[in-house]
């Protein structure tokens, strides 16, 4: 991990919403089977208890094992005033990104990331360990996506927020047509910017087929997960990003392919008479890729 | 005649009973007539009581069938206790929470001995802190079946609660005749301490004509019926239709569960399986239907306890036959009366030892638990406080037949570890135990080394129940041991009622 | 740290403790614990709830507590912002009761 808490480069099919202020499923999280786990000091924590979520989230990352998860924390924005406090409880703690909500522009990074090196340092922490991603939910935020993913090195994504987003836009969440452009513009911000682009929570538990509906949408736009709120949703969602057999069969035979034809010195690659270029290589190996990071979250 | 008689060779070997001697009066009334007077009803259970010739000291016997609606045992004990009996003991196949009434019979003698699968609520509280100067026996369904008939247990008089009798005897736990009555479906437990009480006498409350069929104790095993308002709350007998669990941890227990059976290859066209009735081990269920219509495979029977789960699978075609027990909800009562292939069986037919009974046809069983420890033993009795608060149910009967007995708990249940070093009450012994399944890990009994092996092979990861007990003691902390005293309260008897632990009174000082 | 009104943190569900401060002039830490699993963690509650008081300095206050099965980590979140809020603090030190 080179001095950071956080992998930029990873499997983040599953971020799991864990409100911030349950003891209960804190405690749980873990278990699940959700590539990251999100404990939440934002939304679902009310202005009364906001302290009090805050020294449990501290309390809970001292000392609970959550094994190789990642533990990403959704702090209050900077401007509420308790942004902050967040970050000096979480930062010391041991969080591994930081997840900023409402982000409208490149400032709101610069201005989070100046506080996380400013407590980094206080507390003796190598500055620069703390990851963070930024939730865009404003249509200006959507426009900005572009600088935002570029803003800090520290970027391990961006996500979509629907919610906000879509009151923003003066619409409503309904098949995916309200969403189109905010999911494509935060998907090739975050391509262009060589981070991971995370779609937005499905809030209807009960509604299996049209998750899973979303998520083949998102899946096949090239996202790499999204942001779960129940604990159901995971399987699915793991299921539909885990490459067929197939798909992975015919991914052995192309890297079997340019292997032999290195051997040979030979440039041109061929696989059942079929040329193989760059770009099938390239997904060949990132299906593979994805294939093992599954087991080995599975072996977990 | 008799001079005939003499002259029959090896009579002594044909018969005893001499020569004919007339045929006796026929009636001549109607079949209608006949029903009104000629029969086994008695107007009170003061009379029935009297011609059962109970005495002082005597065994009675009761079923769980009604479950938490039952007033059968608090109505009867309530009379007994008038009539000024003393020194009896409670047979029951089980007890529950409705029964705290019994505990004022205790105190005063009237009950002096209990025999049962389980207690909880108050009474239960109350044996666990001494209630009682003998010790509660408590024995698995199969073995209470084994130790009736056997004569282990002798029921001088049992008091059998039924939804439906005719004047005759013939009861059931439903009626063909009627849809508004109480019903609790099968009546497993009841025919057994029908078949072999010394008495019987039924109560109920729907007093059908004959023949009340199909019966599930016939009237040859009936002596006295009694007609009484009140046999149970229907609220309370059983809800309408058990629901399959929200909670995602038991979800999560459930679906490693099914998969543990999948990959250990129990999971063919034509296998036999038990569930469990509530929480992960019926959530079960839901995941292997799944996996069956994936497959598409059919299960050749499912046993035991049923639920409206299993039920709605048989009226899908995917189980050909159900053996019930015990019916547990309103679907699945309703399935056994309209379903040809939706048997009734009893106790001994489910799970005595002393036969080849239907356990033993058992594919994999998914079984729940209060405690277990690092030699598998498993304990649905005791409260981890050290309280009785559970029943043994067919517990051990299914882990010892099935091929393979799945265990599904959480690894701590409100700070408490389920697994731990060593259970309260061993119920069943870790030597019928093969896997425990918990939401933070899958442990196998290393007495099934191939089982291991083929979870790893289909993906899955393994721990030993060492390591699954030290996960949940890095999470709570090591609980303080609970204290006991020496008194004994409660015997715990395996299915071969042999004696395989014992409660000990809580010490609360 | 000085504790100026009576404070409440935590709630009554499962896994979690709700504790009550009330300031106190002396007498030291009274301590009232109801817990569902007092027998076998009752004592484990009381030392971290102990603990945490101590490491912020409090010495006089009665403490209630009534606990649903919360762990270690819990207790002392609980009992740390109970005590925060009687002493109207923000937070100064994360670092309670280790």
């Amino acid at each position: 991990m080179n001095g950071t808490r956080y992998v930029k480069d990873r499997l983040r099919r599953s971020m799991m919403f864990v409100p911030g202020n349950n003891p209960g499923m804190i405690a749980d999280s873990r278990i699940y089977g959700a590539d990251s786990i999100m404990f939440d000091l934002e939304d679902s924590v009310s202005l009364a208890e906001k302290d009090a979520a805050r020294f449990l989230v501290y309390q809970a990352l001292k000392t609970l094992d959550f094994g190789k998860k990642e533990i990403v924390v959704r702090v209050n924005d900077l401007g509420s005033g308790l942004g902050v406090r967040d970050l000096e409880a979480i930062i010391p703690a041991g969080v591994h990104v930081v997840r900023l909500p409402k982000t409208d522009g490149p400032q709101d990074i610069i201005d989070c990331e100046r506080e996380i090196a400013r407590i980094e340092q206080a507390h003796g922490i190598p500055v620069g360990a703390t990851g963070m991603m930024a939730a865009i939910e404003s249509a200006g935020g959507v426009l900005n996506a572009r600088e935002i993913a570029r803003a800090s090195d520290r970027l391990i994504g961006i996500a979509l927020g629907a919610e906000d987003y879509v009151t923003d836009l003066k619409t409503v969440r309904s098949d995916g047509t309200e969403l189109f452009f905010a999911r494509s513009m935060i998907l090739h911000a975050a391509r262009a910017a060589g981070i991971a682009a995370l779609d937005t929570v499905y809030s209807d538990v009960n509604d299996e087929e049209g998750f899973l509906a979303e998520v083949e949408l998102i899946h096949k736009l090239g996202f790499d997960g999204k942001s779960v709120i129940n604990p159901r949703q995971i399987a699915p969602l793991h299921r539909a990003f885990i490459p067929s057999e197939r798909d992975l069969r015919k991914a052995y035979d192309v890297i079997a392919a340019i292997e032999e034809a290195n051997a040979r010195g030979s440039g041109v690659i061929s696989l059942n008479g079929k040329m193989i270029d760059r770009p099938i290589v390239l997904r060949a190996r990132r299906l593979i890729a994805l294939a093992e990071a599954d087991r080995m979250a599975r072996e977990e | 005649m008799d001079e005939l008689l003499h002259t029959i060779p090896h009579i002594d070997r044909i018969s005893h009973r001499g020569a004919f001697a007339g045929a006796g009066a026929k009636r001549t009334e109607t079949f209608r007539a006949r029903s009104g007077k000629d029969n086994k009803v008695l107007p009170s259970l003061e009379e029935a009581v009297r011609a059962a010739g109970l005495r002082d000291g005597m065994t009675i016997s009761f079923h769980h069938h009604f479950r938490g609606g039952d007033h059968v045992v608090n109505q009867v004990l309530d009379t007994l206790a008038a009539m000024g009996f003393r020194d009896l003991t409670l047979a029951a196949s089980s007890l529950a929470d409705v029964h705290a009434p019994l505990i004022r019979h205790i105190q005063n003698g009237v009950v002096t001995h209990i025999e049962t699968s389980g207690l909880r609520g108050q009474l239960a509280e109350e044996i666990s802190r001494g209630l009682l100067e003998c010790p509660v026996v408590f024995r698995s369904h199969g073995g209470r079946a084994a130790a009736i008939g056997s004569g282990e247990v002798h029921i001088d008089v049992a008091f059998l609660g039924a939804p439906s009798c005719d004047p005759y005897g013939n009861a059931n736990g439903y009626s063909r005749d009627d849809d508004t009555s109480i019903a609790c479906g099968s009546m497993g437990y009841a025919r057994t301490d029908a078949k072999y009480a010394d008495k019987v006498i039924i109560l109920t409350n729907n007093l059908v004509r004959y023949p009340n069929a199909p019966w599930a104790i016939p009237e040859y095993d009936v002596d006295y019926i009694v007609v009484t308002d009140d046999i149970g709350d229907p609220a309370g007998i059983m809800s309408g239709a058990t629901r399959y669990t929200k909670n995602p941890k038991e979800l999560l227990i459930a679906q490693t569960a099914a998969n543990v059976i999948d990959a250990a290859g129990y999971l063919y066209d034509g296998f036999s399986m038990q569930m469990g009735s509530g929480g992960a081990s019926l959530a079960v269920a839901r995941f292997l239907r799944q996996m069956m219509l994936e497959k598409k495979i059919r299960c050749r029977f499912a046993l035991g306890g049923i639920t409206g789960q299993i039920t709605a699978m048989h009226e899908e075609g995917m189980i050909d036959r159900i053996l019930d027990v015990q019916s547990f909800d309103l679907d699945a009562a309703l399935s056994l009366k309209k379903n040809r292939f939706h048997h009734q069986i009893d106790a001994t037919y489910y799970a005595s030892f002393l036969f080849a009974a239907a356990v033993d046809q058992l594919d994999f069983v998914i079984l729940s638990a209060l405690e277990i420890d690092t030699n598998f033993n498993v304990n649905v009795l005791t409260g981890s406080d050290g309280v009785i608060r559970g029943a043994i149910g067919g517990h051990p009967d299914t882990a010892a037949g099935a091929s393979l007995s799945v265990v599904v708990a959480p690894l701590t249940r409100g700070r408490i570890p389920t697994v731990i070093d060593r259970v309260n009450t061993i119920v069943t012994p870790g030597a019928v135990v093969d896997v425990v399944v918990t939401d933070q890990g899958i442990a196998v009994n290393p007495r099934r080394p191939e089982v291991a092996e083929k979870l790893k092979k289909a993906g899955m990861k393994v721990y030993t129940i060492q390591q699954l007990k030290d996960r949940a003691e890095a999470l709570a902390g090591r609980p303080d041991p609970i204290r006991y005293k020496d008194r004994i309260v409660g015997v715990v008897m395996y299915r071969d009622n042999t004696v395989i632990d014992v409660i000990r009174q809580i010490d609360e000082d | 740290m000085d504790l100026k009104r009576t404070a409440v943190a935590g709630t009554m569900e499962s896994s979690d403790i709700m504790v009550t401060v009330e300031p106190r002039e002396s007498g030291g830490i009274v301590l009232e614990l109801t817990s569902s699993v007092m027998k076998q963690y009752g004592r484990r509650i009381e030392q971290v709830i102990r603990e945490t008081a101590a490491e912020l300095g409090v010495e006089n206050a009665l403490i209630c507590a009534v606990d649903k099965g919360a762990l270690d980590c819990t207790v002392r979140a609980r009992t740390g912002a109970a005590l925060f809020r009687a002493a109207e603090q923000e937070n100064g030190t994360w670092e309670v009761g280790r």
